[in-house]
């Protein structure tokens, strides 16, 4: 089985959002709620880069570590799932999370915290595949129909990768001999303890 | 022959350095420097190491997701899965086994003197309506907080995930809704009962007695004893401290950042379970550790003889004002012949 990985090319990336909004489109993800969001760092100075990001579905995922009740899953792909239904809305995965990927809906009274949502990578929850219960929940599981991804199918410059970790690693190594630079695979050494050697 | 040759390649050698000059020189004027965009990026481990966390700017309305990573979270990790249950686990089943094995020594701290039915009010109904709004408030909030970080280790395994979740939903629902009542109660306790709780060097003198627990002397002692008084603080400070970082977590991002939240969980989830451990000490005084103590609560009213014992000051003053009745004893105690 492939261990399921993002990469986002910083050194390519031109902050045209449309991995944003791809993912929110498909998903007919509500109102308040990104699971991908691109950020610039340095923004307008010598060294400005822009990085899209999302859940990285880490290895030994801090989210489903804190989860006190327990509503994450890590499927066959090594992609980072939840149920939920059974999420309470706590908050702690999103204090652990260090890419601030889980989001609530403001639901109820107070800043009370609905169900939580976040980045599935295109694989659905818990659901039967591809039903209308697992769409109404999660978006589209387009890993079910043998598809990535939509943000990084979606990428005009392919900065973001998605895919087997190994694969997308050594296309990106090869952009960096290439090219003669790369600002590093972001998130990568938070994510899954390690980085891709350039 | 060979000079002949040696010339044509040093000629050779010349024209072909002449040719490498002439082909670069436009270059050279063009691009005087090779483009390095790397020398001037940002670097993620740099980053890190400077600021704790990586921030940038976002076109998204919702400013929070301008935060790109923030490591901190790891630690916080650390301390929810590890610091704060051992800590829990520690104080709240320390306190259990140092109550058993205090009972079983000590056993319950008698009226020595027996009731002598002349009873003396101690608390109004307002403050034991307060005490016991509060009091009920804390045991779900207690038990409700403790589920949150014990519950996935001792109930999901036995009750099932959906029968976890619905019940540790309501468990959230309690401990967000009666917080409010609970936190009015810490501070009506706080106003109404400050006057007494002043330290003094009575409590001084309380606490080198033991308490009158530990010793067999009763150390004189006014409205509340040092212990009391302890506790009092504990409720105030530790009701204040449980209360405000409970608030900035129901509330996300009022006044706080995900660092703050974190910072606000610690303080919360240590706070709160020493809090849980002092009150089961407070528990067991005023139920199964001592005779008489319960009433103050229940009824309003304590016996003369348990307010002579543990509150002869008090008891003193009561009298001197007239608020001890002289009647003679009542009822069940007097002798049947």
């Amino acid at each position: 089985m492939a261990r399921m990985k993002f990469l986002c090319d910083a050194d390519r990336c031109i902050e045209c959002n449309a991995c944003v909004t791809a993912c929110k489109n498909e998903h007919e993800v509500p109102w308040g709620i990104n699971r991908r969001r691109v950020v610039t760092i340095n923004d307008g100075r010598p060294g400005e880069r822009s990085v899209s990001m999302a859940c990285m579905h880490c290895t030994d995922a801090p989210c489903a570590s804190v989860c006190p009740v327990n509503c994450f899953y890590t499927t066959a792909d090594a992609v980072v799932l939840h149920s939920k239904d059974l999420c309470i809305g706590c908050g702690y995965c999103f204090y652990a999370c260090p890419f601030g990927a889980p989001q609530y809906p403001r639901v109820g009274n107070f800043g009370s915290r609905g169900k939580m949502d976040k980045c599935t990578y295109c694989a659905g929850g818990p659901e039967a595949d591809s039903t209308q219960a697992e769409f109404v929940k999660y978006g589209t599981n387009r890993l079910a129909e043998g598809k990535l991804p939509l943000c990084a199918e979606m990428c005009s410059t392919k900065s973001l990768l998605a895919g087997d970790g190994e694969i997308i690693a050594q296309i990106y190594r090869e952009r960096v001999v290439k090219r003669g630079y790369g600002s590093g695979a972001w998130g990568w050494r938070t994510a899954y303890r390690e980085t891709i050697a350039t | 022959m060979m000079a002949f040759l040696t010339r044509i390649r040093i000629a050779v050698g010349a024209l072909a350095l002449l040719a490498i000059f002439a082909a670069l020189a436009p270059a050279a004027a063009q691009q005087p420097t090779q483009v390095n965009p790397t020398a001037q990026a940002v670097n993620e481990a740099q980053l890190f190491k400077q600021l704790g966390q990586i921030d940038g700017r976002c076109t998204l309305p919702d400013q929070k997701a301008c935060l790109l990573e923030q490591p901190g979270g790891r630690d916080w990790r650390q301390f929810s899965e590890v610091t704060l249950p051992w800590i829990g686990a520690i104080s709240i089943l320390g306190m259990l086994g140092v109550l058993v094995l205090f009972y079983l020594i000590r056993g319950m701290v008698r009226i020595e003197s027996g009731r002598s039915g002349r009873t003396i009010v101690r608390f109004s109904a307002f403050e034991r309506f307060v005490h016991w709004m509060t009091a009920v408030c804390f045991i779900v909030l207690a038990i409700s907080g403790l589920n949150i970080t014990f519950g996935n280790k001792l109930l999901l395994p036995w009750m099932g995930p959906e029968a976890f979740t619905a019940w540790s939903q309501w468990a959230k629902y309690a401990h967000n809704y009666l917080s409010f009542p609970f936190t009015l109660g810490v501070v009506t306790i706080c106003l109404m009962w400050i006057a007494w709780n002043f330290p003094s060097k009575a409590d001084v003198e309380w606490l080198k007695a033991g308490g009158g627990i530990i010793g067999k002397e009763h150390p004189p002692a006014r409205r509340f004893n040092g212990g009391q008084k302890l506790i009092y603080w504990i409720v105030v400070l530790g009701g204040g401290a449980v209360a405000i970082t409970g608030y900035l977590l129901m509330f996300p991002f009022w006044g706080t950042g995900i660092a703050g939240m974190q910072t606000a969980q610690i303080v919360h989830g240590i706070v709160s379970v020493l809090f849980v451990a002092a009150m089961l000490g407070h528990i067991y005084i005023g139920s199964i550790g001592m005779e008489g103590a319960f009433e103050a609560m229940g009824t309003g009213t304590v016996d003369e003889n348990w307010a002579k014992q543990h509150h002869s000051l008090w008891l003193e003053e009561q009298k001197a004002k007239g608020k001890v009745a002289d009647a003679p004893p009542s009822g069940r105690m007097q002798p049947a012949e």
